[in-house]
């Protein structure tokens, strides 16, 4: 496990689908990262309970995995703090104007072979490919 | 809301946050690496979705399938693509680019201490309010 190798990202990518399908049933509802999280925000939100009991599982996960597993406690940081602050405010932002993140619309959406998520996930793609292009090649 | 069904939510997010962890989702480098056509590009985030998308996919074709009443499924009937649904996915692309952070690997990061996801995950925060505050998003 100490090595990675393409098997651990398509492993990986099979716990989160598994995840992903256990937490649907149990909640009846597409159980994507940012709409979990982001409704927990919200005071009318009724059902904050399952929410967050299932980030609290998503951080204690990754915790151990990390202790556990040295390639999947590798972290390489890329960019400065102030650009990490101002990234995760647009992520935030633009998470819950589109209606969903990587895994809502990735994932789930995707998976689901619904159009809107296709779109979703293509836009944020690409768009994201171009700011690194941007950033990696003319702001470095 | 039974005890017994908090535990599954907490193991499903358990089984979430391995999933990030083991598939090195949450190292910015290698997200940032396959974002990166022009360098030396990082195909493991596509094996990560394959995985994810195969399993999600498949899982609810068979649950659709097994038509149990008593099972509670999100409706398949997808959103209009408008406005929002670009703009906002198109902000998010940005956001994703710069840090390379989407939400679960930033939240998972917080499993580590890492100052970047304790910047990262308040601002996201921020912006998640501003978003269904200010401009209806649900």
């Amino acid at each position: 496990m100490n090595h990675y190798t393409l098997w651990h990202a398509l492993i990986g990518g099979i716990l989160i689908g598994l995840a992903s399908l256990l937490a649907t049933v149990l909640s009846g509802k597409i159980p994507g990262i940012s709409g979990v999280f982001g409704r927990l925000l919200v005071a009318a939100t009724p059902d904050k309970a399952w929410r967050a009991v299932f980030l609290f599982g998503l951080i204690g996960g990754a915790a151990l995995s990390f202790a556990l597993w040295q390639s999947a406690g590798l972290f390489r940081p890329m960019r400065p703090l102030v650009v990490m602050a101002i990234a995760g405010l647009l992520v935030g932002f633009g998470t819950r104007l589109g209606g969903g993140c990587t895994s809502g619309h990735g994932v789930c959406g995707v998976g689901m072979g619904a159009k809107d998520s296709i779109a979703a996930t293509l836009i944020f793609i690409v768009t994201a490919m171009m700011i690194v292009f941007i950033y990696n090649r003319v702001v470095l | 809301m039974k005890a017994g069904k908090m535990i599954l939510f907490f193991v499903a997010g358990g089984l979430f946050g391995t999933g990030l962890a083991i598939s090195g989702m949450t190292d910015p480098a290698r997200v940032i690496g396959f974002l990166d056509l022009f360098g030396a590009w990082d195909p493991a985030l596509l094996f990560v979705m394959a995985g994810a998308v195969g399993v999600y996919g498949l899982g609810m074709l068979m649950l659709r399938r097994m038509k149990n009443r008593d099972l509670k499924l999100p409706s398949p009937t997808p959103s209009p693509i408008d406005r929002q649904l670009i703009v906002g996915s198109a902000i998010f692309g940005v956001g994703w680019g710069l840090g390379g952070f989407c939400p679960g690997p930033a939240l998972a990061n917080l499993g580590a201490l890492r100052v970047e996801a304790l910047l990262f995950v308040p601002a996201m925060a921020i912006g998640m309010f501003l978003a269904q505050r200010f401009f209806g998003a649900d």
